[in-house]
């Protein structure tokens, strides 16, 4: 069977030094801690909300536990690990102040990813219709959604500022399509990113890593 | 079994196997015990790299059976639910072992076995035995078996308290650890439950300071309320109210004090069997021995501690939502330890309503995690399958 990657995990994937130490926060079923340890030979953590999710991470070997973000990272001690994975879920959480903070105490670098409520599809429907957005990167009705703390892509570079938080790499995608690099100090960046992926740290400059200008399906069989 | 290449001295299949005068158990309280006796099953035969022994370790009042029949009751195993053909740990591909308890009554050497000295029941001249002394049992039985490292040790309850206790102290023997429905440490609550039993127990007149073997009688009447008790705590309201409700046991009230409520002739007949198969001394000595068990203790009060040289051990913590007797909280203490002494920790607490008894009732969620940690610590064993 041939299983397609997702677009921000192909990204994902290329960021992560092999044998890097992860944390996958809100890792659902495994797939990407999966893809990590298979291709780049990560020693892998994850942290699941749901028991389901976890009880499928245990069956493909994972090490995950049951917690959520807002409370359970906390108990990770300092530098655990070499990269904190956010993968769409700092929307979801109840302190994305705190839970981003957390990530950059407990990982030397995070790789933060979420949906852009200043994309021009939302802004156009919320002007157009009057409605709360039902997008492709937000499909469920406001009444529903467990996202409870949508920001734009300038409110999280604001964030990144006030919490000293430098960004070493960043990306765009949108619907399925293939990364793009962004430069997310651009106001046009902020109307056409639909989803954006960030490599955070908190230490030295490093060197900026240009997301991948190759594209095309990864098949893994 | 007979192609195996193995210098085992206690016979495969089970028994009771008693080490010489020269091997003592030595305890944690300092006192010895020589000539120990361990009685245990196993089920399946150790492969040629000796990579797939499971060891199970059995809850308070369990036992050797975990998945033949019991020989007092003519019960099914314990966790047959999860030993056997076809489950999680399966001697087709397993050897599996399970002993009864050091201070147990069903063949290994506790309170009711005779003392050599006197020639008669040790009574309460027994040395106070620990989580750990079991442990150090159990080891000293694997070893007689030929077992060098466990390919898991898997337990509930206090079989969970075992596990842990087993990852601390021999890391380099335990590849991985399933802990169910259990705890690092009692609370004063668990504590406050078994004190009741054990004053149940003592405070019949047939206890005789825990000399009723050498005059003839058992304290069955306090034994049975203590596990009455007990058993109370294994269960939830909301597996009680559906099993019983306040369902009468005939037509009307007795207006005395018969059992009139169902769940009141529940707790009778349980208590009442209880009696048949268990030693009221060893009652006193096995939860003493959990209400003594504390982790982290030896560790500065540390859990994350304890675990550290347990750094390679892959762990499986389970829990169930309605465990009011060690709540998921007590497992997410130990898989916050875990994760702070930089261990392999998977946990995952699971709906169920069926109370602490729910790890020997039938969980679908807690059999698919097993399989799939089972199958994922057998690949990186490079254990075919």
């Amino acid at each position: 069977m041939l299983v397609m990657i997702r677009e921000d995990f192909r990204e994902i994937l290329r960021l992560v030094r092999p044998g890097a130490r992860v944390l996958d926060v809100g890792c659902g079923e495994g797939a990407l801690l999966e893809l990590l340890t298979r291709e780049k030979e990560i020693d892998g953590r994850g942290l699941e909300i749901s028991a389901h999710g976890v009880a499928a991470c245990m069956a493909r070997g994972l090490s995950v536990v049951q917690g959520d973000a807002d409370q359970d990272l906390d108990h990770f001690p300092d530098k655990t690990f070499d990269y904190a994975v956010l993968s769409q879920t700092l929307q979801a959480t109840r302190n994305p102040r705190h839970v981003l903070d957390e990530l950059l105490r407990i990982a030397d670098r995070a790789i933060v990813s979420f949906p852009n409520f200043g994309h021009w599809r939302v802004r156009w429907s919320l002007i157009s219709r009057g409605r709360m957005p039902e997008t492709k990167a937000l499909p469920m009705p406001w009444w529903s959604t467990p996202n409870i703390h949508l920001c734009t892509l300038a409110d999280f570079m604001a964030l990144t500022e006030d919490l000293g938080v430098r960004v070493d790499a960043s990306a765009a995608f949108a619907g399925n399509g293939p990364a793009r690099p962004i430069d997310p100090t651009t106001a046009l960046e902020n109307w056409r990113s639909e989803t954006c992926l960030f490599l955070l740290s908190r230490g030295a400059p490093a060197e900026r890593v240009e997301p991948s200008a190759v594209s095309g399906d990864l098949l893994i069989p | 079994m007979a192609d195996l290449d193995l210098d085992v001295s206690a016979p495969l299949g089970g028994g009771v196997w008693r080490f010489p005068a020269d091997r003592p158990l030595v305890l944690d309280s300092g006192a010895r015990i020589g000539g120990l006796e361990i009685a245990y099953q196993t089920y399946g035969s150790l492969n040629e790299d000796g990579t797939n022994a499971v060891l199970i370790c059995h809850a308070l009042t369990g036992d050797q059976y975990v998945a033949s029949t019991h020989p007092a009751t003519g019960k099914p195993g314990w966790w047959t639910r999860l030993v056997g053909p076809g489950k999680p740990i399966d001697p087709a591909r397993h050897f599996v072992i399970c002993s009864n308890v050091v201070g147990g009554c069903m063949g290994s050497t506790g309170p009711a076995s005779t003392n050599p000295a006197t020639g008669q029941a040790w009574g309460l001249s027994f040395p106070i035995i620990t989580i750990a002394d079991m442990v150090r049992a159990q080891a000293m039985l694997i070893d007689a078996l030929g077992v060098d490292t466990l390919l898991a040790v898997v337990g509930g309850s206090m079989g969970g308290m075992q596990v842990q206790q087993w990852a601390v102290d021999y890391p380099q023997r335990v590849f991985s650890a399933v802990v169910v429905a259990s705890t690092s440490r009692h609370s004063a609550q668990n504590i406050a439950f078994h004190e009741v039993g054990r004053q149940a127990i003592m405070a019949d007149p047939e206890w005789r300071g825990g000399a009723y073997a050498a005059q003839g009688s058992r304290p069955e009447k306090g034994l049975a309320v203590a596990r009455m008790s007990a058993h109370i705590t294994y269960l939830s309201e909301p597996a009680l109210q559906r099993k019983f409700g306040r369902e009468l046991q005939r037509d009307g009230l007795s207006w005395g004090f018969d059992a009139d409520f169902q769940v009141e002739s529940y707790l009778r007949h349980q208590g009442a069997a209880f009696v048949d198969r268990f030693d009221a001394n060893s009652y006193l000595y096995i939860t003493r021995a959990m209400d003594y068990f504390d982790l982290a203790a030896p560790h500065g009060g540390v859990l994350a501690n304890a675990f550290k040289a347990a750094r390679d051990v892959r762990f499986c913590v389970l829990s169930f939502t309605s465990d009011w007797l060690y709540p998921s909280s007590e497992s997410r203490h130990i898989v916050r330890a875990l994760t702070a002494a930089g261990c392999r920790a998977a946990f995952a607490e699971i709906d169920s309503d069926k109370g602490h008894d729910a790890f020997l009732l039938d969980e679908p969620v807690m059999d698919a995690a097993l399989t799939g940690f089972m199958a994922s610590v057998e690949r990186e064993r490079g254990i075919g399958r």
